[in-house]
């Protein structure tokens, strides 16, 4: 069990690397999608191998894969949207939300 | 400490999953990024078989490598001039976000190992996969159920009003 949590560790911390490091909101969208991974790691080891009176740990799984493919959705829209805009997906380009 | 189910095949996928993940956040083309990403999130998909989740891994195999992978490399050639070599598509943090990343890693794996007081079990789990997760949705879990498929209606509408080209 210790690996499968140490697998997803170092998955996190590897979308967390690519979250910080990305120029390209497209980049930065595919680093969330390996920490959203991890976590799924997480709640499928926990329900195999800790008090499995059921799926829940699945179940729960299942809705963050959900969730995921919703966020993606919205955030590819507004990917073509900033495009259209300013010609440019990089995140130091738009910057007109910051105070 | 319970090591059940610790065999070559999962080292495998875990050495694919990790380079992948690399090459993901560290490529310079970021269509090569995305079909990395493929190739991490379907031996994902295999690290959920290993733990007995097979319809979790056929979903993961439908959504992810099905739909989002297809999502994404959709938006990168819709802007693919900017998907070139020469252009940079890191920032200048990458020292400080590798020693902070670093960080967070060693944190949580000394703190994985130190626990001692997970409440293991040998038993196992439901035979009939989805029959099992196909009741818990319609009974215990109906809320969330209705929650996330309201979330996928907003999320449906929010894009095509997002990207919808304005006419007026």
């Amino acid at each position: 069990m210790f690996y499968y949590l140490g697998l997803a560790a170092v998955l996190f911390s590897i979308g967390l690397f690519g979250v910080i490091t990305r120029r390209n909101v497209i980049g930065i969208l595919m680093s969330l999608e390996l920490m959203f991974n991890a976590a799924n790691i997480n709640f499928v080891t926990f329900n195999k191998f800790i008090l499995n009176d059921g799926l829940t740990g699945q179940l729960f799984a299942i809705f963050i894969v959900v969730v995921a493919a919703a966020e993606a959705t919205v955030g590819l829209a507004i990917v073509l949207l900033l495009y259209r805009n300013w010609r440019g997906i990089n995140t130091d380009n738009v910057s007109i939300m910051k105070w | 400490m319970i090591e059940a189910g610790v065999s070559v095949i999962f080292w495998i996928l875990a050495f694919i999953i990790i380079v992948s993940a690399l090459a993901v956040v560290t490529l310079k083309n970021i269509f090569h990024s995305a079909l990395f990403l493929i190739l991490c999130l379907f031996s994902v998909a295999g690290i959920y078989i290993m733990l007995h989740a097979e319809f979790l891994a056929a979903a993961q195999v439908l959504i992810y490598v099905g739909a989002v992978s297809i999502l994404i490399i959709f938006a990168i050639m819709l802007t693919s001039n900017l998907a070139s070599e020469r252009i940079v598509q890191s920032n200048k943090n990458a020292l400080v976000a590798f020693f902070v990343c670093l960080m967070f890693l060693v944190t949580t794996i000394v703190l994985i190992n130190k626990t001692g007081v997970w409440n293991y079990t040998s038993g196992v789990l439901p035979a009939e996969n989805i029959i099992t997760i196909g009741k818990l949705l319609m009974t215990q879990f109906m809320l969330p159920f209705e929650v996330v498929s309201v979330l996928m209606l907003a999320a449906m509408i929010g894009a095509i009003v997002l990207a919808r080209e304005d006419k007026a």
